[in-house]
């Protein structure tokens, strides 16, 4: 079975800053990770390649330095890492980039499964997963909390939803965005990250994919972002209530009250 | 469909929303989109219409009329009882091309999210996630969506001018309800799945209820959520007791869960649910930046701590310093008093 997992490198939230000129974010220097619901879609590709065999790779698109979330994939056990890097890549949206990754795991080539985390924690869309389903035309199911069988052709899930979960089976391919409780992400060893760094790194550009020029990129992205702006500030005062606990509960049911929040 | 000319781009009209009937019921974030559309309608000169797909759901149309739906168009099969992603987008697919819409609004539900990417996918057609605002640029007439990003640390406006249909998902209760008009009626389309729509489309073996006490944080007016200071299981006994008094649903950090003190579909924050409720209480929760960013758009924060000093307790709009083992318990004896229980 070949599954492909596909990861993004983002900015390590904390240090999320804005330039006070330009109002955008400030890329430059900023510390980068792995995004981490990708680590659960990581580990889940690994124990379903440990029970019916085959191969792990894993995919993302973004600079140079975006090989290092691809080398902690394989230092915890991906067997082979592909790069999307390019200029004629950037300022690919949503669906720009889910049609590269689309034409990235065709020229891979033979995958039955797809795996992504449930979103990104930089955008926060959730939408490059379903994208990539759409794209290949195949079979999708996001927010997975467990995979409960597979077999060559078919993959069982558990699905969650705001009332509970539905099971679902999807024929192969497919194309899977898991959750947090899917799994706990092992902790490479210290000789399989050195391993993994001395493990090399497929490259490619928008020819290699067989890509469309006019598909990919900023040019080719349907959404632009017009605008950026700090978010209105929530609020300048903080009302401090304490005391003797009967006091403190008597003052909050009041404002709360006062505030018509009951 | 590919960049359209101006002249394109006036054949596609009126704004949709897609109702959520999963289950049979409407969900309520079906009449926000809709009070959200009609401001949209008004500025486009256009009409309102409403996609419903689900099972049973006949007798429950009228009330989308009421809550601003010129016309529905309505798909009633067993099929659509659960959802289905390759269904549900087929069949949306079909009537995007057929009705041609200018804009369509969808939930940022768990169905939503899932539902809208796959659509937008097929249709190469932008799509904007989770907006907090939305309207016409009086300048083109082309759809302006601000969503935050970043953890809500950046507000992002976002257009995708060339492309239609122009879409966005909305989270429930960020948009306003609006006042129902009773006995506003419009016309009700009816279509049905075809052989083509049923193609190539997952199989649903069934649904199960949460095992665990239900929590729906998505949809929750007030949450009462806790972190490492509720110290274990009984600790969550007690604000289930208190979110049940107030009306509320239980929502915890992620070191709560990661303790196994509750289970994680109650997950706040980054790698859990991002919500903006009404009132959000945190009970003992410091407030590190992946907790703050999955709920700092919360209308009314309110913070119990004996430490007056963490993230939380400055963020919050009103801040109880104490042990919230002694100020929970007198909030609602409080509470009882006042009621005259």
């Amino acid at each position: 079975m070949i599954i492909v997992v596909c990861v993004k490198q983002v900015p390590a939230t904390t240090d999320a800053k804005i330039d006070p000129e330009t109002k955008r974010i400030i890329r430059e220097g900023t510390k980068s990770v792995l995004n981490p619901f990708d680590l659960y879609a990581i580990e889940e590709a690994i124990r379903i390649r440990e029970k019916v065999g085959g191969e792990v790779c894993v995919l993302s698109m973004g600079p140079e330095s975006a090989k290092n979330v691809l080398i902690e994939a394989l230092s915890m056990g991906a067997d082979r890492a592909f790069l999307l890097c390019g200029r004629e890549f950037a300022g690919s949206d949503t669906w720009a980039t889910s049609y590269a990754l689309s034409r990235a795991i065709k020229t891979v080539g033979g995958v039955d499964l797809i795996l992504c985390g449930k979103q990104a924690v930089d955008g926060d869309t959730a939408q490059v997963g379903p994208g990539i389903a759409a794209q290949l035309d195949l079979m999708q199911a996001a927010n997975v909390s467990k995979v409960e069988e597979i077999t060559s052709d078919a993959v069982t899930v558990s699905r969650m939803t705001e009332n509970g979960f539905d099971v679902l089976r999807l024929k192969l391919p497919a194309l899977l965005t898991v959750l947090k409780d899917i799994n706990e992400p092992r902790v490479p060893t210290l000789k399989d990250a050195r391993k993994a760094r001395a493990a090399e790194i497929t490259v490619w550009g928008s020819g290699d994919i067989g890509a469309d020029p006019d598909l990919i990129g900023l040019n080719a992205s349907p959404t632009r972002v017009v605008k950026t702006e700090p978010p209105a500030v929530r609020n300048t005062v903080t009302v401090k209530l304490g005391g003797e606990p009967a006091d403190a509960a008597k003052a909050l049911v009041g404002e709360m009250i006062g505030r018509g929040l009951l | 469909m590919k960049v359209l000319d101006e002249l394109d781009r006036k054949t596609y009209k009126n704004v949709w929303t897609i109702s959520e009937c999963t289950g049979g019921a409407v969900h309520p974030v079906s009449y926000e989109l809709l009070g959200a559309a009609r401001k949209l309608a008004a500025e486009r000169g256009c009409e309102v219409w409403t996609i419903a797909l689900g099972h049973g759901i006949g007798a429950r149309l009228e009330s989308l009329f009421a809550y601003g739906a010129d016309k529905i168009i309505a798909v009633d099969d067993e099929r659509l009882r659960v959802f289905n992603d390759e269904l549900e987008c087929h069949i949306l697919e079909r009537l995007v091309k057929k009705y041609r819409p200018e804009i369509i609004l969808c939930a940022a539900t768990s169905r939503g999210r899932a539902l809208i990417p796959r659509l937008a996918g097929r249709i190469r057609s932008g799509l904007t996630a989770d907006c907090t605002g939305l309207a016409i640029d009086p300048e083109n007439g082309d759809l302006l969506q601000t969503r935050p990003a970043f953890g809500g640390n950046i507000m992002a406006t976002i257009r995708s001018g060339e492309y239609r249909p122009q879409m966005a998902t909305v989270r429930p209760r960020v948009m306003p309800m609006p006042e129902p008009e009773v006995g506003r009626m419009g016309e009700i389309i009816r279509e049905t799945v075809t052989p083509e729509d049923a193609l190539n489309v997952k199989e649903i073996l069934g649904t199960i209820g949460r095992h665990e006490p239900t929590v729906n944080l998505t949809d929750a007016r007030i949450i009462v959520a806790g972190g490492r200071a509720m110290k274990g299981p009984e600790g969550f006994k007690l604000l289930e007791a208190f979110a049940d008094r107030i009306g509320g649903a239980v929502g915890a950090s992620r070191a709560a869960v990661d303790n196994g003190w509750i289970a994680y579909p109650h997950q706040i924050g980054q790698t859990g649910t991002t919500v903006q409720t009404d009132v959000y209480i945190a009970c003992g929760i410091s407030g590190q930046i992946q907790h703050l960013i999955g709920m700092q758009s919360c209308k009314t924060i309110i913070a119990i701590d004996i430490d007056d000093t963490t993230p939380m307790m400055k963020l919050a709009d009103i801040a109880v310093k104490g042990d919230l083992f002694e100020i929970i318990p007198a909030v609602m004896k409080e509470l009882d008093e006042r009621s005259g229980a």
